[in-house]
């Protein structure tokens, strides 16, 4: 006596992206915190010290928040235009931020004027860093030029001009305080040298430069500008590394994850990816609402904070592992273990007579009705919201189930108005998937064939037919069009192909049209 | 079976054994059951064959105990004898002649000395019209008699054996045909007919397809077509009689029995459920489902504990009280038709073939035993009439036995044929295949063919399928691409076609560097690495029907046949004909083990086989007449060990064996002289009783047992000698009753005395006389202290006491000559004998 062999559920391949660890690490992080700022947000620096508190620059205000508050826990708002680039300095004191009237400030965290003003650049500042030596500070402004000051004296210690175009991002060694770099609108990445006069190195870029990254060694320069990405490597004299393209708009940000393995970049086109900085392939992916102008990793990737053109701040918080782990505990809240082990560890003693009992057999409540013949109850189960909505795999099986066992008529038979409103429902929203339609549309015939006569008495009945109509169609539209695409593609490789001496061997490598293969899990 | 020499053409297993009803004996041990030629007599408990009743030159139709015997058998067969049988010694005690054919054997104990048959009315075999007929056995000592008192009892009966039955204490037979039912009562010495409408009003069928009638009450239980089963009653009437109907199946009712209490009916049919009705209460019924297949027999033992239902899968499930399957004997599955190619799988070097539906099974050639049956399609099977079912319709598998791919069919009715390919990966561990990967639509119309690429050393296998949608796919694993939780998945690695015509084979080469695959006249040849076309070979006018590439030192020959009746051979090195003759080859087939190969060619309705090497169009052997009909499905077999035979005419099947289907589906396969004289001394030295179960004791017998055939054979030489002294002790100690036995302390030491290796066993030739002459003396003391010790006369095989009695007195003298004889070491003898 063989046991019942259930309904066997085609296992489809999964489509989209596969689950990975970075898609796990990237995915763990709460529902961002969206906060209005007064404008476009251009930059946000993370403090270096213990708090980890960010600077945000929009418009005119500089707003410092602190690691979780919602509300800016300092505000520096003495800025007579639009600010630009908030630095923390290394020890987290002072701040420095450039200005749209040319006006370079420094600020003390805890006070509220500035401390010092730097006055020498004739046009808007963009760039402003701190030397790593903590007493210097570099500028980078649209007049082409680029300054070294003092902090102490606020002099101009030295001016390079040797851009020939607007200065919109630069960087700090923090390993030599004389090394810096910047890049610029007309296309150039400069190295200089606060020790020699000119620059020590120049690499061209390709487009206007708007972001620019060191790596914590130093070795590695990456730049963005326009959708090009660009790895460079500073030992090797400047050589280019890598080129990736992965935006289809402006890249405005770089930022790398704290341990250095993943290189995130934003841009216009509100994606964040994640690059793994060994093949610098892609491996994951954000999406934001509005074009990204900054982002910023908190150290230890604790929060993603990215600035937006709409003006907001959008803040991710990374899940602690207690929530995490609430999470999951909350969806399935199983029985505690003592429950299941129950009398199972228990060992026959010597004299104990065991009665051994048949191992049950778990069916699903489908294959129940089928293995007793009811058809037509097996397929309402078959058909119960949650599985139709979220496994029609499962209704598509047992469809076809019921075709092999000729009961299919059966079972459609005899159905009042909303079942059928429902049955049609299920087939307008997957009689078009290439996985079912093998299955549906011989049921759908049946389903026309049995209901024939009872077309136009029901309103509700008649809108879903026409929708189905209407479905079918546009998708045979639909498949005449790819077909059309096929036959052009097809003389467009026959005519690439090189002539051999063989007659016309039609060859296309593993089109494999048609076939669906699964794994047997 | 014809004669070529010394090589001949021989049945090889897997006779029906589903085409009468078992018999169980009335201890419950055996049962017995109809097998072609032959009646197998099976363990109950441990499903093995324990006896073979050879003796019937035909068909063998029936199967009955002798009421008046419990350990004698009847059985009737198509040529004519009725023969009694000792079924536990398997020895032939009476045949009688009867001189017509004969389909069923019925007997009653209330009727001594008669046994009642079915006959054809006429004596020539063709006649259609059957009668029943009381055989009275003559009283005679002889081995064959010939049975000359027949009498008529009902004229116009079924052939069909389970249409007649014998009614409360014999006093009625009841016969039913067509729509008829008979009923004759031999003390009225009257008979009575009913008969039912040939339609009722729904359309349903009444024809009568089985009875039973109740061991204990007047009553006669029909099956009908339309799957109704009606309890007759009141029938020593001609118009008042009544019936009651009862119906749950819906098809045809194959099988009824009533429990030998007549407590309950069984009832069995086409829907696989064994049905347990409760006799004056019959709306309670229980039921045993799928037991696999159609139930075509139920036989119940004589005690009532056992039901044994046969089914049309050539299979016996033993069920004990209507709840447990405990044992099934499981045939070679004949099916309808094998779709697939009889094929043998590498590891087991056992035949696969399509089983029960769904399935294929491994049947073992060795051991002529199913090894088991695996599951394809894996669905559940609707027994159901004119329902379209998943087929499995080509297997095959890869060099080394690590995949198998199989196709599986399913063709609705006005709709596009389902098509499932599958491949199974072998597990070490369950020692079985396991499902890799299923793909479904891998073509869009049947597929024609599939071939696995040959390279015994390339760890990447592919599979290359072709199909009646004008492609053919090559199918790879590939390595690399396994991710962590799942392992690697076959895909499509190429589609290939040629001119839009449909290819028909694909043969890969012996090293897997070429495929050829035809396309109607077309054969073209690519190469698998590039996946270039690299040459084509045609022959017209017609399509070829069959490649195969030559193997060892022929693999530059690729061999074809065409539909136009040519054999053609091309060499791939020069891209040419190399020879072609005309001849109608049904079936070529390479030998993978040689260079041989084998074409099976019809001629007037007879096939002939011809082995040559494509190296040469000479055969090496032909053989004329192999069987009538056509062969399409054979296959090589590589032997467990190597013949060898040195004539020529019979080297070719030195290292593997030929194995085919006829059109009537019997496996047959060649066999030599050699081979069958040595499988004739082998099968003398066997000798198994599975009628005991295998305990530990059993093993500690089983042992005494070997030693004791040894020893049968030292006899030749020493007619005079004693059995071994420990096997004696412990057949004294199992066979003698208990009540007669002495205290078990007096037995225990001598009985684990007896277990020990005796002194005198260990037979060495460096022993000296003395102690042999001691040994002597303890094994004559201990002799006589057994004797004293049972009251019982020591029961002696009757052989042995004949031969002793044969054998004229000896001196003293020459009784130790043949001592000293005995002692030597006959294991040469032993050898030369086997040899």
């Amino acid at each position: 006596m063989a046991s019942f062999k259930p309904t066997k559920i085609q296992v489809y391949p999964k489509l989209g992206e596969k689950v990975t660890q970075d898609t796990l690490y990237w995915k763990n992080y709460k529902a961002p915190v969206q906060i209005k700022e007064f404008g476009a947000i251009t930059s946000i620096d993370f403090s270096p010290v213990a708090p980890h508190n960010f600077a945000v620059t929009a418009f005119t205000r500089i707003h410092i928040y602190g690691p979780f508050s919602q509300e800016p826990v300092k505000t520096l708002t003495r800025f007579k235009d639009t600010a630009y680039c908030g630095r923390f300095r290394s020890d987290g004191q002072l701040l420095v931020a450039g200005c749209e009237d040319s006006v370079v400030r420094l600020f003390d965290v805890s006070g509220k004027a500035a401390l010092r003003m730097f006055r020498g650049h004739t046009k808007a500042v963009h760039v402003t860093d701190f030397t790593s030596d903590r007493y210097q500070i570099l500028t980078g402004s649209d007049d082409y030029t680029c300054r070294l000051w003092d902090i102490p004296n606020a002099t101009e210690l030295n001016s390079y001009r040797e851009h020939t175009d607007y200065v919109r991002c630069g960087v700090t060694s923090k390993l030599n305080r004389d090394l810096f770099i910047t890049g610029s609108y007309d296309h150039t990445l400069k190295l200089f040298d606060a020790r020699a006069d000119k620059s020590v190195m120049t690499m061209d870029h390709g487009q206007p430069v708007e972001s620019l990254l060191l790596y914590p060694s130093e070795g590695l320069l990456v730049s963005a500008g326009g959708r090009h990405v660009k790895v460079w490597d500073l030992l090797k004299g400047g050589q280019p590394l890598v080129s990736m393209k992965n935006h289809h708009k402006t890249v405005t940000c770089l930022c790398l994850s704290s341990n250095g393995q993943r290189l995130l970049s934003a841009s216009l086109d509100r994606h964040v990816k994640v690059y793994n900085t060994t093949n610098y392939k892609v491996v994951h992916n954000f999406d934001y609402a509005a074009s990204i102008l900054s982002l910023a990793l908190a150290p230890n990737d604790e929060s993603i904070v990215a600035g937006m053109t709409n003006s907001i701040l959008s803040i991710k918080h990374r899940k602690s592992p207690e929530e995490s782990a609430e999470v999951s505990g909350q969806q399935r809240r199983t029985p505690s273990y003592r429950v299941f082990v129950k009398g199972k560890n228990y060992a026959p003693k010597q004299d104990d007579y065991l009665v051994s009992k048949p191992v049950k057999q778990h069916l699903a409540k489908y294959d129940k009705q089928l293995r007793t013949f009811n058809v037509s109850n097996s397929l309402d189960t078959a058909l119960a919201t949650w599985t139709r909505l979220r496994k029609p795999e499962i209704t598509v099986a047992v469809i076809k189930e019921l075709d092999r066992r000729g009961t299919l008529k059966n079972a459609l038979a005899g159905r009042d108005e909303q079942w059928l409103a429902r049955l049609l429902n299920f087939l307008i929203g997957n009689l078009v998937d290439p996985r079912f339609a093998a299955v549906l549309a011989p049921a759908a015939e049946m389903i026309l064939d049995v209901y024939r006569r009872v077309v136009g008495q029901s309103p509700l009945v008649d809108r879903q037919l026409l929708r189905l109509q209407e479905l079918l169609e546009r998708e045979i539209d639909y498949q005449q069009d790819l077909l059309e695409v096929l036959g052009m593609l097809d003389t467009l490789f026959a005519s690439s192909l090189p002539r051999l001496e063989v007659p016309h061997p039609g060859t296309s490598r593993a089109n494999g049209l048609g076939a669906v293969t699964s794994k047997k899990r | 079976m014809v004669e070529h020499g010394d090589i001949r053409v021989v049945h090889r297993g897997g006779s029906k054994i589903n085409s009468r009803e078992p018999v169980v004996t009335n201890d419950s041990r055996f049962l017995l059951c109809a097998s072609g030629e032959r009646v197998k007599v099976f363990s109950t408990s441990t499903e093995e064959c324990v006896h073979d009743l050879r003796g019937h030159t035909d068909l063998v139709t029936g199967v009955l105990l002798r009421p008046t015997n419990h350990l004698q058998v009847y059985s009737c067969s198509v040529d004519g004898t009725v023969r009694l049988w000792d079924f536990t010694d398997g020895i032939l005690i009476k045949t009688y002649d009867i001189g017509y054919p004969v389909y069923a054997i019925y007997a009653s104990a209330n009727h001594e000395g008669v046994f009642f048959i079915v006959t054809p009315t006429q004596s020539d075999n063709r006649s259609e019209l059957f009668q029943l007929v009381a055989v009275h056995l003559p009283q005679s000592g002889d081995q064959l008699v010939e049975a000359q008192e027949l009498s008529a009892v009902l004229s116009n009966v079924s052939s069909n054996p389970a249409a007649t039955g014998f009614g409360r204490g014999g006093e009625y037979i009841a016969s039913a045909k067509g729509l008829h039912l008979e009923v004759y009562f031999f003390k009225k010495q009257k008979s009575y007919r009913f008969s039912l409408k040939e339609d009722n009003k729904k359309g349903g069928k009444n024809t009568l397809m089985c009875i039973a009638c109740h061991p204990k009450d007047d009553c006669i239980a029909t099956g009908h077509e339309d799957g109704k089963i009606r309890l007759w009653r009141n029938f020593n009437h001609k118009k008042e009689y009544t019936y009651t109907t009862l119906h749950w199946h819906h098809n045809a009712v194959s099988s009824l029995r009533f429990t030998p209490e007549g407590t309950n009916l069984l009832s069995g049919g086409l829907e696989s459920v064994l049905v347990q009705w409760r006799y004056n209460q019959e709306s309670e019924r229980d039921f045993l489902p799928r037991l696999g297949s159609a139930i075509t027999h139920i036989a119940v033992s004589p005690d009532g504990t056992l039901f044994c239902t046969s089914h049309s899968d050539n299979k016996i499930t033993i069920i004990q009280s209507c709840v447990k399957v405990s044992a099934v004997i499981q045939g070679l599955v004949n099916g309808e038709s094998v779709r697939t190619d009889l094929m043998v799988d590498p590891r087991s070097k056992s035949l696969v073939l399509n089983g029960k539906p769904g399935h294929l099974q491994f049947y073992s050639l060795q051991r002529d035993k199913l090894l088991y049956n695996l599951d394809i399609v894996q669905q559940e099977y609707i027994h159901e009439l004119g329902l379209q079912q998943f087929e499995v319709v080509k297997v095959a598998f890869d060099a080394p036995g690590n995949w198998m791919a199989t196709v599986e069919e399913r063709k609705p009715k006005a709709a596009e044929p389902e098509i499932n390919l599958k491949l199974w990966a072998f597990d070490e561990q369950t020692q079985s295949f396991v499902l890799n990967t299923t793909v479904s639509a891998p073509h869009e119309a049947q597929i024609t063919s599939m071939c696995f690429s040959q390279a015994a050393d390339g760890q990447t296998s592919m599979l290359v399928s072709a199909s009646e949608d004008g492609h053919f796919k090559a199918w790879q694993l590939p390595r690399s691409a396994c991710t962590e939780d799942e392992g690697p998945s076959w895909s499509c690695d190429f589609v290939g076609d040629y001119r839009g015509l449909a290819p028909q084979c694909c043969c890969f080469s012996a090293d897997g560097s070429l495929l050829a695959v035809s396309f109607q006249e077309v054969v073209t040849v690519w190469s698998p690495a590039s996946w270039e076309l690299l040459t084509t070979l045609s022959q017209p006018p017609k399509a070829i029907r069959d490649l195969c590439f030559g193997r060892l030192g022929c693999s530059k020959y690729l061999m074809g046949t065409t539909a136009s009746n040519l054999l053609c051979c091309w060499n791939l090195l020069t891209c040419s004909l190399e020879w072609s003759t005309s001849m109608d080859v049904s079936l070529l087939l390479s030998d993978p083990l040689t260079e041989n190969m084998a074409a099976f060619c019809c001629q007037a309705e007879s096939t002939d086989l011809f082995v040559f090497k494509p190296s040469e169009p000479r055969p090496v052997a032909s053989l004329k007449a192999v069987c009538s009909g056509k062969v399409t499905r054979a296959v090589f077999a590589p032997r467990e060990e190597m013949l060898e035979s040195c004539e020529e005419s019979s080297q070719w099947l030195n290292r593997s064996q030929l194995y085919f289907l006829t059109q009537h589906m019997d496996l047959m396969t060649f066999t030599t002289k050699a081979e069958e004289d040595r499988l004739a001394a082998s099968s003398k030295q066997l000798f198994i009783d599975d009628s005991v179960a295998m305990t530990p004791f059993y093993l500690l017998l089983g042992k005494h047992r070997k030693q004791e055939n040894q020893d049968s054979l030292t006899r030749l030489s020493a007619e005079l000698m004693p059995l071994p002294r420990g096997s004696l002790a412990i057949k004294e100690l199992l066979q003698s009753p208990a009540h007669v036995l002495p205290s078990t302390s007096v037995l225990c030491s001598m009985f684990v005395e007896s277990l020990l290796v005796s002194v005198a066993d260990g037979s060495e030739e460096s022993k000296h006389a003395e102690e042999e002459m001691e040994s002597e003396k303890e094994e004559e003391d201990s002799e006589g202290e057994m004797e004293s010790r049972t009251p019982r006369p020591e029961p002696a095989s009757p052989g042995l006491q004949s031969a002793e009695s044969a054998a004229p007195a000896l001196t003293k003298a020459q009784l130790k000559e043949l001592r000293r004889v005995k002692k030597l070491d006959h294991g040469w003898l032993a050898d030369l004998l086997l040899s």
